[in-house]
């Protein structure tokens, strides 16, 4: 058996060199000061590995459209096995990268592993600390709720501050027109392809460097026998990503990652807060105003990023050994402490966002979990041939605007002035005034706010019967006694349900004499016409049981 | 490097190590991906929902028709309504609905009055009104609805094996 293995493994290795890389890698020497230190390159690496991981699986159930991401998202963390868990890694995965990569950056400028001959090592890894960034940034915007909207508003504008080339930034990034579906498909698309494919190359390169120029031996470990990666230094590697490992994994277990609401554009009263590690440039901006604005957004983070870049070139002395970077560790020292202000400036004045007051209901599935007052509106919207002019649901362009898209914009009070004066509220409206009454209005409203991108869809078919019933429903004021989907007074037995408990024809009985089976019901009877009759037994049958 | 006994046995340990907390962590990787990307079904998904088929007091003895309806559809994030259709024929023993798929692949088939049998164009399979198989591949009788009525109308439950279900 093991000869066979051996065989299969030399034919392979024969043909493509694999076990010989393997063992190349593994069997590497480095030098004798190598230890504990030097284990952050590489848990940076494996976290890229854990983030390709959980970011292919969650691409596998996420729908790269605004809206739907959201309500993909919704559905990832609320009903897939998993799903979670999932997100919970990819999102403090991420933290935890600029983290390590932050400390594998401190490393490297403490030990001054950066000098010659491995400045080109640093400069990539500069450039791979940006990508890591340009992730986050990208990144904020794909749950597209109202934090991911907000911030991005935020970054584009900076974007669009850069002198001379502001305007190609915002046309690149999708942003000339605000943040919108462009803007989304342009940081998907970065976030997805570009930035992996890149970091991957840098990646690559990075590494080839290092084992190009090898490990950066300590001034005493020069001249010292070298001691091989593995297994020891793969060991302390390998515990090292198991650390980290399992402070991600507990986070992603116990801490929830916030999906806030819809991303909602009309909602002015939201003060975006980026990602930590952006709140100190968050936090530098507030320094500057009006037209210093540029300084704050661009030309600093700009030199900074010079600054570090130039690194290696501004600090030529000979290798020391780390007792004695006395200057090193005082640069490295301010940088962190004013990093540290200015994140914890940023955390004292800026209030944890809240979401606008505006609570939504949760959204109707379809029709059934409809208000008997807004599926009456939906038989005005009929009845008043709306449709004409109005998609419900993204479709066929028409005249009006799609009522899902916009609808979350507007309040009740808002759409009543616009029913009976459309040009007045919306200039140039060519919207026909609706001459209902003022209650007719009133349900009509409560449907169009009703809608979502997630439903509306659904709630283009409604059965005739149901709006007729929920017609009558109203207007036999059955609400002032009884509660269908949470909406009504009390005083009489909740409607939900009722259809499971009765047959059509107790319905009906019950409908023309309620003191027929209960003596004491003080509910008046009603003679529907049988027509009538017909269409609000079969609505009531309809109705979702209490428990759904 | 393996001579003296105690780094031999240092290096196995490393190695021991090394394999399993590779292996820990893989797993705890893959295992939440396996139940991510294949959800067990929550039970009674999609069949929870009764959808109206329509009014049947019209339909004939023995004549099979085509109904079609508009059913909701939960499909991952997104509850749409489509159209659907079932094949809908009243015997005198009950009212049966057909699922509109052929039982061997998927293809949608017909009700031919000439030769009374429901004929599937794909790999002419045939059926007979009640559903077994009179000829081709279909290798079971065609499926059905679970039904109700209520008063004229049908409604349609999920689609059950034909050997769970006995009409109403
Ligand atoms: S699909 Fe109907 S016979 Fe093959």
């Amino acid at each position: 058996m093991r000869d066979l293995i051996r065989r299969i493994l030399d034919w392979v290795d024969h043909r493509t060199g694999f076990e010989t890389a393997v063992k190349n890698f593994l069997y590497e020497d480095i030098p004798a000061s190598s230890g504990w230190h030097q284990v952050f390159g590489s848990i940076a690496l494996f976290l890229f590995f854990v983030q390709a991981f959980t970011g292919v699986l969650l691409a596998f159930n996420y729908a790269p459209q605004p809206g739907d991401a959201y309500h993909s998202l919704q559905y990832i963390v609320s009903e897939i096995t998993g799903g979670r868990l999932i997100r919970g890694l990819h999102h403090w995965g991420s933290s935890l990268m600029v983290v390590v990569v932050g400390l594998h950056m401190i490393q490297v400028a403490l030990w001054g592993a950066y000098k010659k001959p491995r400045e080109a090592t640093w400069i990539l890894g500069v450039l791979l600390l940006l990508l890591v960034l340009a992730f986050g940034l990208t990144g904020y915007l794909l749950p597209w709720d109202n934090r991911a909207y907000w911030a991005t508003v935020v970054t584009i504008q900076i974007a669009g501050l850069v002198p001379l080339f502001g305007e190609y930034i915002l046309e690149f990034l999708g942003g000339a027109e605000g943040v919108g579906v462009s803007t989304f498909t342009r940081f998907y698309t970065l976030h997805v392809l570009m930035l992996p494919a890149l970091t991957v190359l840098l990646m690559m390169l990075h590494i080839h460097l290092v084992r190009k120029h090898g490990v950066t031996p300590s001034p005493r470990a020069i001249g010292q026998p070298k001691k091989k990666f593995y297994p020891g230094q793969a060991f302390k590697d390998l515990m090292a990503f198991f650390a980290v490992f399992i402070l991600l994994f507990v986070l992603a277990a116990t801490v929830d990652v916030p999906l806030e609401g819809l991303a909602d554009p009309s909602d002015s009263t939201y003060v975006p807060r980026p990602e930590w590690y952006f709140l100190f440039l968050f936090q530098t901006l507030k320094f500057f105003e009006g037209r210093w604005e540029v300084v704050g957004a661009v030309i600093l983070p700009t030199l900074a990023v010079l600054a570090l870049l130039a690194v290696p070139f501004l600090d030529r002395a000979k290798v020391k050994r780390i007792q004695q970077r006395t200057l090193a560790f005082a640069v490295v020292g301010l940088v962190l402490a004013g990093w540290l202000a200015l994140t914890v400036a940023a955390f004292l004045t800026t209030p944890e966002p809240v979401e606008s007051a505006r609570e939504t209901s949760p959204p109707a599935a379809d029709w059934r979990f409809l208000t008997p007052v807004e599926l009456a509106g939906r038989a005005y919207f009929q009845r008043e041939k709306c449709a004409g002019c109005h998609n419900l649901a993204e479709g066929e362009p028409k005249m009006g605007p799609t009522l899902a898209t916009v609808s979350h914009r507007k309040s009740a009070e808002w759409l009543m002035e616009h029913f009976k004066n459309p040009s007045e509220v919306v200039p140039g409206s060519p919207m026909p005034t609706m001459t209902i009454s003022d209650d007719e209005l009133t349900c009509l409203a409560a449907f169009v706010l009703k809608l979502t991108p997630g439903n509306a869809t659904a709630l283009e078919v409604v059965p005739d019967y149901a709006m007729r019933g929920a017609v009558i429903y109203h207007e036999s004021q059955c609400a002032s006694c009884h509660v269908v989907n949470g909406s009504g007074e009390e005083s009489g037995p909740p409607l939900n349900g009722v259809g499971q408990r009765r047959t059509a024809q107790w319905l009906e009985d019950h409908f023309r004499d309620p003191q027929k089976f209960d003596p004491q019901s003080v509910m008046p009877p009603y003679d529907f016409p049988p027509d009538d009759m017909k269409a609000i037994v079969d609505y009531m049958k309809a109705l979702p049981p209490a428990s759904e | 490097m393996g001579k003296d006994p105690q780094s031999s046995s240092r290096r196995t340990f490393y190695q021991r190590m090394i394999y399993g907390v590779s292996s820990l962590i893989a797993a705890s990787l893959t295992i939440p991906a396996v139940g991510y990307l294949f959800p067990s079904r929550r039970k009674g998904d999609g069949q929870k929902g009764w959808t109206d088929a329509g009014d049947v007091s019209a339909l004939p003895l023995n004549e099979p028709r085509e109904l079609a309806f508009q059913r909701k559809r939960v499909d991952g994030w997104k509850t749409s309504t489509e159209r659907s259709t079932a094949w809908v024929v009243r015997t005198e023993r009950e009212l049966i609905a057909f699922s509109p798929r052929c039982t061997h692949l998927g293809c949608g088939y017909h009700w031919e009055t000439d030769s009374d049998r429901f004929v599937c164009p794909c790999h002419t399979s045939g059926f007979s009104m009640t559903g077994e198989v009179l000829e081709g591949p279909a290798p079971r009788p065609l499926d059905r609805f679970e039904t109700r009525t209520e008063g004229n109308r049908l409604w349609l439950g999920g689609v059950r094996p034909i050997s769970e279900n006995g009409g109403q």
